[in-house]
């Protein structure tokens, strides 16, 4: 616990030097309050830019970020260092997960100010789902890459397909089909409903393997590179 | 405190160490030799287990390096080219990093900062700092914990003799207060200043071995005296009774301007041992 506090710290005092990564926090929060407040069209739905944003931030920060992270400190060899300094790789993945999770739960935080109070816990749980997952897909890609640049290359294409799918839905039915499959695209249904009792059985499904995949595709990553 | 016995380690076909043995006593400095390539970072990897070996005995602290737990590596000190700083914090937030890893008190970052002569950069980023500068600070990281084994890969490659000066000074501190070095370099002056016994490497195998002055005399086949004179003559005397006179009667008359010994460096026995020179790149 220690050395995951440890991990946890050193990442927030990096968050405000790095400002690449804290542009990613803070974005899509600010934009929800600041179009929400600003903007009024008529029949816009309830809510729309909340909803909207929060499904584009769970699909780009945390993925983003544990990309980010992880294949920088690859790159520059402190991970190393870490490792030397008796860090095990689950204290120093746990650490980093649950400081993107808590940073992002507190932009969603910002994000629910928007919403009536009998629908914050609702979005809280969701999103909290959704980041688990988008986290878990950025491990991949920062376990699996040798360098930033590599990181780069792909998490941006996950994260343009994850982020932009479900907004490119609301105005192509074949995208629609094909973005069902991604979790971002169900959790954009899920905040459709905007209750629990409105979450189907399919999107718990899709969701899950969405979760599965990337759990396995975390060990497979894991396995054959490790965190070397 | 460390120890290796017929040692052997191959990356696929290219065998890097080939049977390597020694044994190192606590509190000494010792040194690892060898031109690049030489396997010298794979050593330091095998011993303080980052690498795997493939046969042979490794054992550090009484344990083989695979065994090693969170506490063991606790007291290694380690200073590798490849160990990398964090660009964004200041050199006191890269030694709190370990301080609270550590639990050592924050007074210690300061403390060390001087010690290693970065007292006016406590708040400087590291993407800030020359080579020699960030050397200092690995070596601050290193030295966080109070270990009980330094490894050192290469401490004073590319800096000027200053740094290399004061890097030194510090290692024979470290010494002094009873911590056991383990250097690797293809300074030989570097080699021959700070450490009590050496190995020679080359292509994976030991060539030499022994304490730098011993091993020199062990090459000195000419064991001729050379002398300088006041009237600029130069003189060289074979090593015997006959030349005894003649030494004394010069230095008598106090003539002689300098006087040295014939034994080779450490650099020029490796030559004479590999045909090939520490400092000459593969």
């Amino acid at each position: 616990m220690h050395n995951m506090i440890v991990i946890i710290k050193k990442q927030l005092r990096d968050t405000f030097k790095n400002k690449t990564i804290l542009i990613q926090f803070i974005m899509f929060p600010l934009m929800s309050v600041v179009m929400e407040n600003a903007i009024t069209l008529n029949d816009m739905p309830e809510n729309f830019f909340t909803r909207l944003f929060a499904v584009m931030y769970i699909g780009m920060a945390p993925l983003t970020a544990a990309a980010a992270v992880i294949s920088e400190e690859k790159e520059k060899n402190t991970l190393r260092v870490l490792m030397m300094a008796d860090i095990s790789p689950r204290q120093y993945l746990c650490g980093i997960g649950i400081y993107i999770w808590t940073l992002c739960m507190a932009g969603a935080a910002v994000m629910s100010i928007n919403l009536p109070s009998s629908k914050r816990l609702f979005f809280m749980t969701v999103m909290a789902a959704g980041f688990v997952i988008s986290i878990v897909a950025g491990a991949c890609i920062g376990i699996f890459s040798r360098n930033q640049m590599m990181a780069t290359s792909l998490q941006i294409p996950c994260m343009m397909v994850l982020s932009f799918a479900p907004m490119l839905s609301m105005f192509n039915e074949s995208i629609k089909k094909i973005s069902a499959v991604f979790y971002t695209q169900q959790l954009k249904l899920i905040f459709d409903g905007m209750s629990f009792d409105g979450i189907t059985a399919s999107s718990v499904m899709i969701l899950c393997a969405n979760a599965l995949i990337c759990v396995i595709l975390f060990l497979l990553a894991y396995r054959r590179k490790g965190l070397e | 405190m460390i120890k290796c016995v017929d040692l052997k380690k191959s990356y696929g076909d290219n065998e890097v160490l080939k049977g390597i043995s020694f044994d190192i006593a606590e509190g000494q400095i010792f040194g690892l030799l060898g031109p690049s390539g030489a396997g010298k970072t794979t050593l330091i990897k095998i011993l303080t287990g980052q690498l795997e070996y493939d046969s042979g005995t490794v054992t550090v602290l009484g344990k083989d390096p695979g065994m090693l737990s969170g506490d063991d590596k606790k007291k290694f000190g380690i200073m590798m080219d490849n160990f990398g700083l964090y660009e964004r914090f200041s050199c006191g937030e890269n030694l709190a990093v370990f301080a609270d890893l550590y639990s050592v008190p924050e007074s210690r970052i300061k403390e060390i900062l001087d010690k290693v002569g970065l007292t006016n950069a406590y708040k400087r980023p590291a993407s800030d700092l020359s080579k020699g500068m960030r050397a200092r600070l690995q070596l601050a990281r290193a030295f966080m914990y109070s270990p009980k084994i330094i490894f050192l890969d290469e401490p004073t490659s590319g800096l000027d003799p200053q740094t290399m000066k004061a890097i030194h000074r510090i290692i024979l501190e470290k010494k002094a207060e009873g911590c056991t070095i383990f250097l690797t370099t293809h300074n030989m002056e570097e080699a021959a200043e700070l450490c009590d016994n050496i190995i020679l490497i080359n292509e994976g195998k030991i060539v030499e071995q022994g304490r730098p002055e011993e091993i020199c005399r062990r090459y000195d086949h000419h064991k001729r005296i050379r002398m300088h004179l006041s009237d600029g003559e130069d003189k060289e005397f074979e090593r015997g009774e006959s030349a005894a006179e003649q030494i004394c009667e010069l230095l008598k008359n106090g003539v002689v301007e300098t006087i040295h010994s014939t034994e080779p460096t450490l650099e020029s026995v490796f030559l004479e041992l590999t045909g090939r020179d520490l400092e000459e790149e593969r």
